[in-house]
């Protein structure tokens, strides 16, 4: 019963962050209801018993990520940003009907999959004895260790061509 | 009232990814349509987190800590080469953005 009170009012809460992050027209406020989106997904994570995801969606997501979208917001002057208006009424109704078939194909996957009876029912295990990020951490060091590495490895050239693009050209 | 049940989850994870792709459709203002596409990273990232709840298995939180380092790092580099756009062009217009057309 309260599990379902909060899904829904954390869904409420996901979707209509979501929808004021693409409305808004000022960018800055689109910034500040992408972290009430992504906290709000953090406690959706936890009511999952995801732990360490949630930590990991404050810190890099609510903390990093936005942080840099709001540099760069301040860096740049949003005067004269020509948006919505001048959109023309074609490209609109284009840009409606793609994220329509989208949302039908989406769903229609979602429909079949809910129809169909499941296959393989879902396995009834006894409680895990080890905490929610000592079962990531582990998987992390030995199933994933390649993935893991590729991952720092990515983050580090990611880093490196941030640096080089955002530099001035001597 | 249902129990909630991974369907529900996935119901709220395509109307999010959804309202990513309609950011991405309808807006030309370029950080918009970056955060548009988190949104859409992070409806991927619910659907990890509740089939992980489903099977009783943490392999998908261990795939959602990939997907966030990745938008971590698409971040980095999609911010980047929007401050170099806009040193060269003045603008985040999307539509001005049209350097590689030939």
């Amino acid at each position: 019963m309260l599990e379902t009170v909060v899904f829904y009012a954390l869904a409420l809460l996901i979707l209509g962050f979501g929808i004021l992050v693409v409305t808004s027209r000022n960018t800055v406020h689109s910034v500040l209801f992408l972290v009430a989106n992504f906290l709000c997904i953090a406690i959706l994570y936890l009511s999952l018993g995801a732990e360490f995801l949630a930590v990991i969606q404050v810190l890099v997501y609510a903390g990093g990520i936005v942080v840099l979208y709001l540099f760069v917001v301040m860096l740049v002057s949003l005067r004269g940003l020509p948006d919505g208006p001048r959109n023309s009424r074609r490209r609109t109704r284009l840009g409606l009907a793609m994220a329509a078939a989208v949302l039908a194909e989406v769903s229609a996957i979602v429909v079949s999959a809910s129809a169909r009876p499941a296959g393989v029912p879902a396995p009834e295990l006894a409680a895990p004895s080890l905490g929610n990020t000592e079962m990531v951490g582990w998987l992390l060091y030995t199933d994933y260790l390649v993935p893991f590495e590729v991952a720092s490895m990515l983050l580090l050239v990611a880093m490196v061509g941030a640096i080089v693009l955002a530099r001035k050209a001597e | 009232m249902t129990p909630i049940t991974p369907y529900h989850y996935l119901v709220l994870s395509a109307a999010l990814f959804t309202i990513g792709v309609i950011g991405v459709m309808l807006r030309r203002n370029i950080i918009v349509i970056f955060m548009s596409i988190e949104l859409m990273l992070n409806a991927v990232n619910i659907n990890l987190a509740a089939f992980s709840l489903q099977w009783h298995h943490v392999v998908g939180q261990v795939f959602g800590i990939f997907v966030i380092a990745v938008a971590a790092a698409e971040a980095a580099v999609g911010l980047g080469i929007l401050l170099a756009f806009y040193r060269n062009k003045e603008t985040l217009d999307i539509d001005e953005m049209t350097i590689l057309k030939w």
